[in-house]
């Protein structure tokens, strides 16, 4: 049966498919995030599936893509105006950041990808180092990079960054050349 | 003997005495490669069979700073790993020389990121550059003899930092 | 600056000693550094510590164009540089759903395992000279210079070879590739034999890597390993067989497979893998000749590439293991986000499991075989 027809029968029962899409032949599924640790247990037992190698977990930062896109030709004073009033109709943006599992069943060669929105005012996912010890380290770096943390996690600390580096690098907002945070380390002044 | 004198002001004895000692000095430089990353695998190159390095005399790669002459940084330098850079810089014993070797030791490379130090002159003096992404290991052959060269032009004895210890000679 | 050791690793015991390996040390793999617990000899706990190549490598790819980040993917994983531009390159077309022409595929495939040949020969003459033995490595040497002739000659470069475009390759391969390759070809044989002499049989070299840090299967498939340290614990799991890519199912080759996941094993697979990547370059150029001269090199892509919205994930056996990446986009011309997934990354995580009960010389040749590029490590 079609791979994104298991994952609905599989998920489905339980209302943990928030959404499903596919792009060039990658599924992706979305999962609410209280539920992650259940849904990693389905994906995996189920012998329809059989999800047990667990590939890489990383973050993303959706800031940019939950802009409300300016509109180029309109270049009169009140366009921040404008811009905002049409977001506030839309209701509340969607959560800021994702965090990315990528699955595989090294039987059928399947790969699948599962994602779960973080919001800002709430980083906290659980950590998937009891079902795949393959997770230690790439949730430290999603820690690092993006602020999100990951209860349940034996070692949660910076990973790429020294310990005392104050923000998070791969936020949107954060500039590609820095902020000058390494003043204390290496100068003397 | 003090009527013939060196521009600088020293001696018949004291230049002759610095002629030996660069002599000895320029024949065995010994290179700390603190080699990090893509250009550590040229540096590794030049050291291995095709570009021999040791035919300068710089048989004896010694990563211990204090027994080394050269410190060739070859890669990059983060932000995280520049105070050790520089522990290791200071642990070197005078006199020391630095290559920068690559264009990311001598100014951050391709990499204009929040993690990179923009240049190791940032931190230590540099000597020699060595321009490359990787540069060619005829390149670091050619820092080297460039090292030779200073070596032997290098005035130990008679330099004006130590001419009040060369009374008469 | 985390110089102490960490919570994890401070026991509290009259013979336990604490020492700190790196990230400046002979040891040639840069700048990764350990801290170890050890009660004399033995290890008691090793914990390593990363990010002292970090250079923001996946925040760059957000602010250049696709095709100004493929100069930037040499330099992951540096002692092959193919593999990496492929794979990127490889991301974008399925992003954008563009088939590469054949002819392309097989100039990739022939480039590619030139490059695994290459960075086997670097892994394993550094393997022997981080245990003391020197002498294969300046065998292995020579012929990676050799390989890098080919390298200079097609691509401009020795070692960061900016290789292949999004849609393609730029230009074909010379006239005289074929007289190149049956030259290179039996000296690089030559020079395995005279590794293999001088290695595989001694006992020394036995004693030192034969049940050092053997890893089940199991621990091995939950620690994420992919690549030659999966193969050498016994799963014979190969993407260029599982889900293959550019042609790789038109080949014949063979997949060695270890039996105990230690270092030996390790070292055997890399060693038989590179005889193998003969046969599949010999059979590729066979298949390459039969084409015809002006078979196209490039699919048609815009000039400005800007990908539909959306993510992919795609991935390629390096040989190192499955380097792939995870590519999204917003429709403009650059990135939104790129991901990187570098083989030794899960295999230097499972570091404490692997070395826990060996000795330090031990940890030495564990790390060495694990073949760790700081440079894919920390990105």
């Amino acid at each position: 049966m079609d791979l994104k027809k298991r994952v609905e029968q599989c998920l489905g029962p339980e209302n943990f498919v928030v959404a499903m899409t596919e792009c060039q032949g990658d599924l992706s599924v979305e999962v609410p995030k209280r539920n992650i640790l259940d849904v990693m247990h389905l994906l995996r037992d189920t012998p329809d599936l059989g999800f047990n190698f667990l590939s890489d977990v990383f973050g993303v930062d959706n800031l940019d893509l939950n802009k409300p896109k300016k509109k180029p030709k309109k270049k009169e004073e009140g366009e921040g105006a404008e811009v905002e009033e049409e977001s506030k109709e839309k209701g509340p943006l969607p959560p800021r950041f994702e965090v990315v599992y990528l699955l595989l069943c090294l039987e059928r060669n399947e790969r699948l990808q599962v994602k779960v929105r973080v919001e800002e005012s709430d980083m906290e996912v659980d950590s998937l180092y009891l079902i795949w010890k393959a997770s230690d380290w790439p949730e430290r770096e999603a820690f690092d990079m993006y602020g999100i943390r990951f209860k349940g996690h034996p070692n949660l600390k910076r990973l790429l960054m020294w310990d005392e580096f104050s923000a998070y690098p791969l936020r949107k907002d954060y500039p590609l050349e820095g902020q000058g945070e390494e003043r204390h380390l290496i100068y003397d002044d | 003997m003090g009527k013939i004198q060196a521009y600088n002001g020293g001696g018949w004895i004291a230049t002759k005495l610095e002629w030996l000692i660069n002599w000895g000095r320029k024949r065995s430089p010994w290179p700390l490669p603190f080699g990090t990353a893509c250009c550590g695998i040229e540096m590794m190159c030049a050291l291995a069979a095709g570009y021999d390095m040791a035919r300068f005399g710089a048989e004896r790669p010694s990563f211990s700073p204090r027994q080394a002459d050269v410190l060739i940084q070859a890669g990059t330098i983060n932000l995280k790993l520049a105070p050790v850079f520089k522990k290791i810089y200071d642990q070197m014993a005078e006199p020391k020389c630095v290559i920068s070797m690559g264009a990311c030791a001598s100014s951050g490379g391709v990499f204009r990121t929040y993690a990179t130090l923009q240049g190791i002159d940032k931190l230590v003096p540099v000597d020699i550059y060595i321009p490359g992404c990787p540069p060619r290991p005829e390149a670091l052959l050619q820092a080297l003899l460039m090292f030779i060269e200073k070596t032997e032009k290098s005035q130990p004895i008679t330099h004006k930092k130590y001419s009040d210890l060369l009374v008469g000679t | 600056m985390n110089q102490n050791p960490t919570s994890q690793t401070s026991y509290e015991s009259d013979n336990y000693v604490t020492i700190n390996i790196g990230p400046s040390h002979p040891s040639m793999h840069g700048t990764l550094r350990i801290v170890a617990v050890t009660d004399g000899e033995t290890i008691v706990k090793a914990e390593p510590d990363i990010g002292y190549l970090h250079r923001g490598v996946e925040k760059l790819g957000e602010n250049l164009t696709y095709h100004q980040f493929i100069p930037i993917t040499d330099r992951l994983n540096y002692c092959s540089a193919i593999p990496n531009n492929v794979s990127y390159e490889m991301a974008v077309e399925k992003l954008m759903g563009v088939e590469v022409p054949e002819k392309a595929q097989l100039i990739r495939v022939i480039m590619m395992e030139l490059a695994r040949i290459a960075d086997h020969q670097v892994c394993i003459g550094i393997l022997g000279v981080d245990l003391g033995a020197f002498t294969p490595f300046f065998y292995l040497i020579i012929q990676r210079e050799e390989i890098y002739e080919i390298f200079e000659w097609f691509n401009g470069a020795r070692l960061t070879n900016t290789f292949g475009r999004i849609g393609g390759v730029d230009a074909d391969l010379p006239d005289d590739f074929e007289q190149r390759w049956e030259e290179l070809k039996p000296n690089v044989r030559k020079a395995n034999d005279e590794t293999e002499k001088l290695l595989t049989h001694n006992r020394i070299w036995m004693d030192r890597t034969i049940g050092v840090s053997t890893f089940s299967p199991e621990d091995a498939l939950n620690w994420g390993f992919t690549g030659p340290c999966l193969r050498a614990c016994g799963v014979k799991r190969d993407l260029r067989i599982d889900e293959p890519y550019c042609m790789y199912d038109k080949f014949k080759f063979e997949v060695p497979v270890g039996k105990n996941g230690d270092v030996f094993d390790r070292y055997i697979v890399r060693m038989i893998e590179m005889e193998e990547s003969i046969k599949i370059i010999d059979q590729a150029y066979k298949l390459y000749k039969e084409m015809p001269a002006d078979a196209p090199l490039m699919a048609r892509v815009p000039k400005v590439i800007k990908p539909p919205a959306g993510e992919v994930y795609s991935a390629l056996e390096s040989p190192n293991g499955e380097l792939g990446f995870f590519v999204k986009s917003d429709g403009s011309a650059k990135p939104y986000r790129i991901r990187i997934r570098p083989p030794c990354y899960m295999m230097f995580q499972a570091l404490p499991e692997l070395v826990e009960g060996e000795m330090v010389a031990d940890l030495i040749a564990c790390i060495s075989s694990l073949n760790v590029i700081a440079g894919e490590l920390d990105r």
